[in-house]
């Protein structure tokens, strides 16, 4: 074997250039902040890396989807948008995040090394061309993950989801790797866009469909549908709020990413359809529902974030270009929409617990004392639930829409029926925000004003879910253009 | 600049005051008294905007501009732009709206002087100019649709802008509520008019029109629901009623939208649809009937009014009729011509009764010096004042009432400037030759007469009633004026307490309005008078009857149909000059007449006189002095039922919607919700044993499936 096969040819360190600089990023935080503790210059080194490759993911959105690293990732097309979405998710948390672990005193390098080196994972996971990557990224993703949920490690309830994520995590990533080797044993490839040759080669047997049943286990696992949800509402109030933000978005949408990529070579969709229908349909009643139960104003997020979870499988369950292309979008938008419903708790916590005692009670009134706070919550609740015309309604007809059109109308319905009921819990919030009279002043918590980057990054979020609104011809653009890369995935070779 | 440029800036200017003016005070308090700097931007972008649109007008080569800036919708085989279309007919109301816009703003920033409000009310009114200027600009219906609820909007928040005051607000309800029935049939138009062309583009529904060879049944309806549109935009029986009460808003309000404006934008539309409207004759009927009758009772109530800015509110419903008068006949550029001329002295008549009522409170706040004014025009002084203050009597029962003419008298000798100007604008509407009313208001009694003279009787009947509402205008307008300005002082302590004339701020527009009252009519003189067709038709009609089509032009009906411009005109006889000499003299004689009968009676009797009116004329005065009852008519018929209505519906919705429906699935989610809550129990080991019955679930359903 010539030695030089180990030296990668310099286009594969152009196109891997964002994993790379953010890898390189994250060990210059440990190492900067081994000589300058709780300094702002890691954060700013780990915004500033996050925001030059997302502009770098933004120059080649509209190249054709290719392969590099010896086929190893996918890149530009959908693999940029993917990254795009994961990157923005990333670099709005750490805008947020920032001032909110200063005020806890919990504003370590390491955490910012720890985001970067998931947002690797994670576009490893959601670019993955090959099933090797992709457990690699599922693992470096989720590695760092359990050790943010424990950040503040000396509340118990830290300690308590951090060790529940991680057992439950180890629990299904075997299932998803034993998946993966009983796919391998049936086709003995693990290249992606092999299978579809494989298959109309040699008969698919229960060994193949067994092991892609695992690893969508693997999946819903990552993405929290019901029944593998039972650990995310434990995990999101258990972490520090703008992580929850950080882990309710950017990780579920690697892994939406990584199911599209896969169940798009898994054809025929026949087999799966109706698997992925089903937990959707749990999905969107048991999140929806129990959502109503909560008066943990995190851990009602965290169940809505399994209803979401429900409508992006939506999409993915008509199984058509049309339907991956919505679930993608579905997901920007939930980014979006989630990193400032998450933000602006942030800034409204004063349990000093992270939210852990948190109760919707205790936000009354302000939305009057801090308007930015509130009209930014207002705008990502109503989106959330989908009001027209909000980014979150358009994003809701994009996944019901190829539903019905795949003959799914029956889940589109249930999707919508369960939309109404997610209206109870979040104009509850607004009304208690808004509405209900601020108890007095001597009893009212008074919080820090929010940092002015972090409001940009609030105002952001809600700017950007109206922008959608009041410029329609931006989302048809993106729609045309998500509609354009689902299509060239599966016409790959 | 380009064209597109053009268009964008007439369109941005006024909206970036509203947002200038309407949202930064939000935010910075500060802001809000800096008078000077709101009255600047809010006046400087409409005088922009006007000056942009006379560049592009005088540079006007004849071709449409229009120029699509996005799209704006797309479903199905349906699709929207944000297009807008400049051409005679809309370069026309355009230069209207922003020039006689800038002159109003102007006269607000004296007006309006110390209202709290000043910024807000800038800012709507900037908003108003946007949504109107949407309005004629719009190259689909969609977007003068836009623009059409837009001036809605506006209106209402004018309407109510002193909204402490109960019946300010109710008003401004009334207004809103009241346009929708009208706005709903025009809504109900355009989706007939999309099913049946399949597009909303003025060029793709004109273009149909002007190809079609016979007329297709849904045209009629069409043009019926839009014109039951324009009865409510435009105040036309049966929705004129929010008009009158629309004066509750500041004056300058009354006098920008529902006098020179908004209200003429049923007749811009029909202008705009005229190729359709040609197509059905017996709408075409209609129109003019109701347009006739609205003119007349109108002037009849306007006649029994006390209040001058009621007395002016019901003068605008009744000329608005004579504009549908004028497109009944199928004349709509001399609609149109009436909508200018009648823009610059109904703008010129409300800003100076807007003077006086500014005056008037001057004299209000001398007598009652310690009455607490809260705003500066206190239209909600009325209501309360303190025992404390001097009791003075006056003619008649109730507190003094600075809008009240029977407190006015004499006012001419201390408002010089407003005086002359309001007389000026006085002899424009009654149509004293050579004012421009009287042009314009003659052409449209000829042309109903001409409309009659070709076979439809109906044009007989118009012009009739249009005669006699002409004679009952100059009347009440002379009788208004006399009032107001003419003999003696009838407030109390005349020779202590004296009024003064308004600041320069608000003369100088009522000057240049007054100027514009007398010589805008020559624009369109006669054809008997210069032998040729006037300026106005030629820029308006052309040859063809493009942008706006013409009865004589373009033919009636089924005519105008199948041979449009080429033949249209050999269908229509020729009045014999003689006849139309003898409709211009008696039109003048009417006007003159009307003028001086009411000049002598009301300067010898004064208020006497509409003692001995009441008694000659007795229950149709009364009837009219009480606005033909039109308001308790909607009371018995519409108001009373449809609370009844609503009270049943109420039993059903509380009984079945609520208990059982809301209630009950409430209810029912509540205990779902707690069943799943119990399965969460918080042990790691239940949460793997989920996953376990998941993985077999997957496994199933893929396998076995």
């Amino acid at each position: 074997m010539d030695i030089t096969f180990y030296f990668p040819p310099l286009a594969d360190y152009v196109a891997t250039f964002p994993m790379l600089v953010l890898a390189v990023a994250a060990l210059l935080c440990v190492v900067v902040d081994i000589f300058y503790n709780d300094a702002k210059g890691v954060a700013i080194l780990a915004g500033a890396s996050l925001l030059v490759t997302l502009l770098f993911e933004a120059a080649r959105l509209s190249l054709p989807p290719a392969k590099a690293l010896y086929g190893m990732v996918y890149v530009g097309g959908t693999a940029s948008l993917v990254n795009m979405t994961i990157l923005f998710s990333g670099f709005l948390t750490v805008l947020i995040a920032q001032p909110y672990l200063k005020r806890l005193g919990r504003n370590y390098g390491e955490v910012y090394a720890l985001l970067l080196v998931a947002v690797v994972g994670m576009m490893a996971l959601g670019s993955a061309a090959n099933l090797l990557t992709l457990f690699a990224g599922l693992e470096t993703m989720s590695v760092c993950l359990y050790i943010l949920t424990a950040l503040v490690r000396e509340k118990d309830g830290a300690i308590e989801s951090a060790l529940k994520y991680f057992l439950l995590g180890a629990f299904s990533t075997g299932f998803l790797l034993y998946g993966i080797a009983l796919i391998y044993g049936a086709t003995g490839t693990m290249d992606l866009s092999d299978f579809a040759d494989r298959l109309a080669s040699t008969n698919a047997g229960v060994m193949f469909w067994g092991g892609t049943a695992l690893l969508l286990v693997g999946f819903f696992f990552k993405v929290s549908a019901v029944p593998f949800h039972m650990w995310t509402p434990d995990v999101y109030q258990g972490a520090p709020t703008p992580i929850s933000g950080f882990m309710a978005t950017a990780s579920k949408t690697s892994a939406f990413a990584a199911m599209v990529l896969v169940l798009g070579r898994a054809l025929p969709s026949a087999q799966w359809q109706t698997t992925v229908a089903i937990v959707a349909l749990l999905s969107m009643v048991i999140g929806n529902f129990v959502a109503l139960a909560q008066s943990n104003v995190k851990r009602m997020l965290a169940y809505s974030s399994i209803a979401h979870a429900g409508y992006v499988l939506t999409g993915i369950a008509s199984a058509t270009p049309e339907g991956y292309a919505g679930a993608l979008y579905y997901l920007l938008v939930y980014t979006v929409m989630n990193v400032g419903a998450f933000g602006v708790l942030a800034y409204l916590e004063h349990d000093n617990r992270q939210g852990d005692t948190q109760t919707v009670d205790s936000l009354a009134g302000t939305g009057q004392r801090y308007p930015l706070l509130g009209v930014v919550m207002a705008v990502c609740l109503f989106s959330l639930l989908g009001f027209p015309p909000l980014a979150g309604f358009f994003g809701k007809v994009y996944v019901f829409g190829p539903a019905v059109k795949s003959g799914l109308a029956w889940l589109a319905v249930a999707g919508v029926l369960t939309s109404a009921v997610s209206a109870a819990y979040y104009l509850r919030v607004l009304y208690v925000m808004w509405m209900k009279p601020s108890p007095d002043d001597a009893v009212a918590p008074q919080f820090e004003g929010v940092p002015p980057l972090a409001a940009v990054a609030l105002a952001g979020c809600a700017a950007f879910l109206l922008l959608l609104t009041f410029t329609p011809w931006v989302m048809d653009a993106a729609v045309a253009f998500f509609r354009d890369v689902p299509a060239a995935i599966v016409s790959l070779p | 600049m380009s064209h597109a440029t053009a268009l964008q800036l007439i369109l941005l200017l006024p909206l970036s005051g509203a947002v200038v003016n309407g949202i930064l005070p939000l935010f910075v308090p500060a802001l809000r008294r800096q008078e000077r700097l709101v009255g600047i931007v809010g006046t400087g972008v409409v005088a922009a905007a006007f000056a942009v649109a006379l560049s592009l007008f005088l540079g006007y080569h004849g071709e449409p501009i229009t120029h699509s800036f996005y799209r704006w919708m797309t479903a199905g085989d349906f699709a929207v732009d944000f297009a807008y279309r400049a051409d005679q007919l809309s370069l026309l109301m355009t230069l209207i709206i922003t020039g006689v816009g800038t002159l109003i703003h102007l006269y607000s920033t004296a007006y309006m002087h110390g209202d709290e409000g000043f910024w807000r009310f800038f800012a709507y009114l900037n908003l108003f100019i946007f949504a109107m200027l949407n309005l004629v600009l719009g190259n689909n219906l969609l977007v003068l649709f836009l623009g059409w609820e837009g001036v809605g909007l506006a209106s209402y928040l004018l309407i109510g802008f002193w909204y402490a005051e109960r019946k300010n607000s109710a008003a401004a309800t009334k207004a809103f509520v009241v346009n929708r029935v009208g706005d709903f049939a025009f809504l109900v138009a355009m989706f007939l008019t999309f099913k049946y062309v399949g597009s909303l583009d003025f060029d793709a529904i004109l273009g149909f029109a002007r190809s079609a060879t016979e007329v297709p049944a849904w045209v009629p309806w069409a043009v019926l629901l839009m014109f039951i549109g324009a009865t409510g935009k435009s105040a036309q029986i049966p929705l004129f009623v929010w008009l009158p009460d629309a004066m509750a808003g500041p004056t300058p309000v009354s006098a920008l939208i529902h006098a020179a404006t908004m209200v003429t934008s049923g007749l811009y539309l029909l202008a705009r649809m005229s190729p359709l409207v040609l197509m059905s004759p017996n709408v075409m009927l209609v129109i003019g009937v109701i347009g006739a009758l609205t003119a007349l009772m109108a002037a009849t109530i306007a006649l029994t009014q006390y209040d001058i800015k009621k007395v002016l509110a019901y003068s605008t419903v009744s000329q608005l009729g004579f504009m549908f008068m004028a497109a009944g006949s199928g004349a709509f550029y001399v609609a149109i011509f009436h909508v200018m001329t009648h823009a610059f002295f109904k703008a010129c008549l409300f800003l100076g009764s807007g003077s006086v009522i500014h005056a008037m409170h001057g004299v209000e706040h001398d007598l009652y010096p310690h009455h607490d004014h809260d705003d500066a025009h206190g239209h909600d002084a009325h209501d309360d004042h303190s025992h404390a203050e001097p009791l003075y009597p006056l003619p008649y029962a109730g507190v003094f009432d600075a809008q009240d003419m029977r407190t006015m008298g004499g006012l001419g000798k201390y408002m010089p400037q407003t005086n002359l100007t309001f007389l000026l604008a006085t002899a424009a509407i009654a149509g004293i030759p050579l004012f421009s009313g009287f042009f314009s208001k003659d052409e449209i009694l000829f042309r109903a007469f001409e409309h009659g003279f070709n076979g439809h009787a109906y044009g007989y009947f118009v012009w009739i009633i249009g005669i006699v509402t002409a004679l009952l205008t100059a009347f009440y307008m002379t009788r208004a004026y006399v009032l107001t300005f003419r003999g003696t002082e009838r407030w109390p302590k005349p020779t202590e307490v004296k009024p003064h004339e308004s600041p320069w701020q608000m003369t100088l527009p009522l000057w240049v309005l007054a100027v514009l009252s007398v010589v805008g009519g020559f624009i369109g003189l006669p054809h008997i008078l210069i032998h040729k067709d006037s300026w106005l038709m030629r820029w308006l009609v052309g040859e063809h009857g493009v942008p706006v089509a013409d009865s004589i032009t373009n033919g009636v009906g089924v005519q105008a149909a199948a041979h449009g411009a080429e033949h249209g005109a050999a269908h229509a006889a020729h009045v014999p000059d003689a006849i139309t000499w003898g409709l211009l003299l008696l039109g003048a004689a009417i006007a003159i007449g009307g003028v001086l009968w009411a000049w002598r009676v009301y300067s010898t009797h004064g208020l006497a006189f509409d003692v001995r009116l009441r008694d000659r004329w007795g229950a149709i005065y009364r009837r009219a002095s009480e606005k033909w009852n039109w308001d308790e008519f909607y009371e018995r018929t519409v108001h009373q039922p449809l609370l009844w209505f609503a009270e049943q519906l109420a039993i059903f919705d509380r009984e079945v919607i609520d208990g059982a429906g809301v209630n009950g699935v409430a209810a029912g989610a509540g205990w779902w919700a707690s069943f799943f809550r119990r399965l969460q129990t918080g042990y790691v080991q239940t949460y793997a044993l989920a996953i376990v019955l998941g993985v077999v679930l997957v496994i199933a359903l893929m396998l076995l499936v």
